[in-house]
């Protein structure tokens, strides 16, 4: 199995991933090498087998509510201090519409 | 003696004791181990960042907490170091990513506060793979760890400063996470004692996002003993992770000193297939060494074993793939601008990712993508549950099983570099405890002819991580001095 160029670059898009020309052909090979590996689950015919959704889930459904006391959040301040840019207690990024 | 001459043979045990007899203070001792690890690092570049002020303090507090008696916490001054995909209040933590370079967490992870209220001084922050991706430590942005036992190997990975860290005696224990065999396979290439418990054992609160179905934080240790101690402090539920399970912490240091006769553990034969001979030998001779303190050994298999490399790469990238979604230029330090929301977002990411990161990342944008779903995701987890009813079949008729970490020992810096796939390969016999849950470790079990150590793993029931300790101890025991 291969995964052509133009198949990688749309996968990219989805991923909002910036790739160069020589990442694009280099995943595009990687990429086919794994995929090819993992054609081999088709070996198995898993039509009657429940997909494992949850590793282990031993409490009673509602075991993880826990009691309706409000907790002090993180400060707007420190919510903000690692952001790539904020102003007047918001994250900032580039326009998004034009006037 | 004024301060420990010896780091690399302390143990959380020793530590106390010495404090106790006023052998040295935790302000030495912390002093010691910085000054060690500083210097080190050339060498192995297992740290990545250094808390020095911090840790200070905080032996300052332990020192003043031994002067007035009473109860200073299981790891009173104990030096610690913590993988950088776990977050620490106020001090930085990278994921061995340049994306996350400046990036100061405001909060700790559960299982670094358990830590800290039991007096540990934290050293550090420790290299790893690029957001724990990868088995030779060799994805990480701020450069390879070294193997301190052989300088030109890798120290197996993700975890690889913090296997290392232990093994050159700067932390006398470390944390690391395990998401297809982060924590096994470093202990197994430096040496040290390595465990992956339960899933939901220990809370994932503050381990930062790889695959969250698969992760697991677990500690590094030099002996049973004290990754017993530590796994004992971090386990147990938490309610910021609604994984975390509710089931009691068990007392491993009484359980493990049973007897382990009559104990039957299995042998997966799948695991035996493959295998380096010099490892093999190790391995058996460790087996051999089980039956002789009267341990029932049995052949078993677990059928679906050669299905895991395949089962753990979609589902593990599938989950990457939305969890560093998040990584987007916002609210990470990190941003390269582009001339729309979109192209700032993709420039970020394209430049902030190393290539590892970016090939999962793609790997799992696209079994996820439409059209793709059930014959890629759909079928991996069906065959997820496959892989864990072997283990709970196998566990009808033994109560442990034993196999090798890792099918050969440390290997070359760069030898695997440019082959994704033998890369992976290098995780075979790991990966399968994380698909199905069960409690892993590694426990030093003998040298390739090289000198370059070799790990046994035993793998346990769910929750029953007691058996494993047993098993693990009654052997240390049987095999030191």
């Amino acid at each position: 199995m291969r995964l052509t160029e133009p198949e990688v670059r749309y996968v990219a898009d989805l991923a909002n991933l910036r790739l160069s020309e020589e990442e694009v052909s280099r995943m595009s090979h990687d990429l086919g090498e794994i995929l090819t590996h993992i054609e081999q689950l088709n070996e198995l015919d898993t039509s009657n087998v429940e997909p494992m959704a949850q590793v282990l889930y031993e409490a009673d459904e509602t075991a993880t509510l826990r009691e309706d006391i409000p907790h002090t959040p993180l400060g707007n301040r420190e919510a903000l201090a690692n952001a790539a840019a904020s102003g007047a207690g918001y994250f900032k990024v580039p326009r998004v519409i034009d006037r | 003696m004024k301060s420990p001459h010896d780091l690399a043979s302390l143990t959380i045990g020793s530590v106390r004791e010495g404090l106790q007899a006023k052998k040295f203070s935790a302000k030495e001792l912390t002093q010691a181990a910085l000054d060690l690890a500083e210097a080190e690092n050339p060498k192995t570049n297992a740290f990545l960042t250094f808390a020095c002020e911090h840790a200070l303090a905080d032996a300052e507090r332990v020192d003043k907490a031994v002067a007035h008696g009473g109860y200073v916490g299981a790891l009173a001054g104990v030096p610690v170091g913590i993988k950088d995909v776990i977050v620490t209040k106020d001090l930085r933590t990278t994921c061995g990513s340049r994306i996350l370079e400046n990036y100061i967490p405001p909060y700790d992870a559960t299982a670094v506060y358990r830590l800290r209220e039991e007096g540990a001084v934290i050293l550090g922050k420790l290299n790893c793979d690029e957001f724990a991706m990868g088995s030779s430590n060799e994805n990480s942005a701020y450069g390879p760890v070294r193997n301190p036992r052989a300088l030109d190997r890798v120290p197996g990975g993700s975890s690889g400063g913090a296997a290392a860290s232990v093994a050159q005696g700067t932390a006398v224990a470390t944390l690391g996470s395990d998401t297809g065999g982060s924590i096994r396979q470093p202990a197994s290439f430096c040496g040290v004692v390595g465990v992956t418990p339960t899933y939901g054992r220990v809370s994932r609160y503050g381990l930062v996002a790889f695959a969250s179905s698969l992760d697991h934080i677990g500690p590094f240790a030099r002996n049973v003993e004290d990754a017993a101690t530590m796994l004992r402090i971090i386990a147990g539920r938490d309610d910021l992770d609604s994984t975390s399970a509710f089931a009691p912490v068990d007392d491993y240091h009484a359980l493990m000193r049973h007897p382990v006769r009559g104990l039957k553990l299995g042998l997966p034969k799948e695991y035996f297939e493959g295998l380096n001979a010099e490892t093999g030998d190790v391995i058996h001779a460790a087996i051999k060494q089980l039956g002789s303190l009267g341990c029932e050994i049995r052949e078993i298999s677990l059928p679906h074993t050669k299905y895991a490399l395949s089962c753990y790469y979609i589902i593990a990238t599938a989950e990457a793939s939305s969890n560093l979604a998040r990584y987007d230029g916002v609210r990470y330090t990190i941003r390269s601008d582009g001339d729309s929301l979109t192209s700032m977002y993709r420039n970020t990411r394209g430049s902030g990712f190393g290539a590892e990161v970016k090939r999962r990342i793609m790997l799992g944008t696209y079994v996820l993508s439409a059209g793709y779903y059930d014959a890629y995701y759909r079928k991996a987890q069906q065959v997820r549950t496959l892989i864990a009813k072997d283990f709970s079949e196998a566990f009808k008729d033994v109560d442990a099983l034993v196999t090798p970490v890792s099918p050969f020992p440390a290997f070359k810096i760069g030898e695997k570099v440019d082959d994704p796939l033998a890369m992976y390969l290098s995780d075979v016999y790991t990966l399968t405890g994380d698909l199905a849950g069960v409690p892993c470790m590694s426990v030093p079990c003998g040298e390739s002819p090289e000198g370059l150590p070799i790990g046994l793993q035993i793998f346990a029931k769910h929750f029953d991580e007691a058996t494993m300790f047993r098993v693990a101890y009654k052997y240390e025991q049987a095999t030191s001095r």
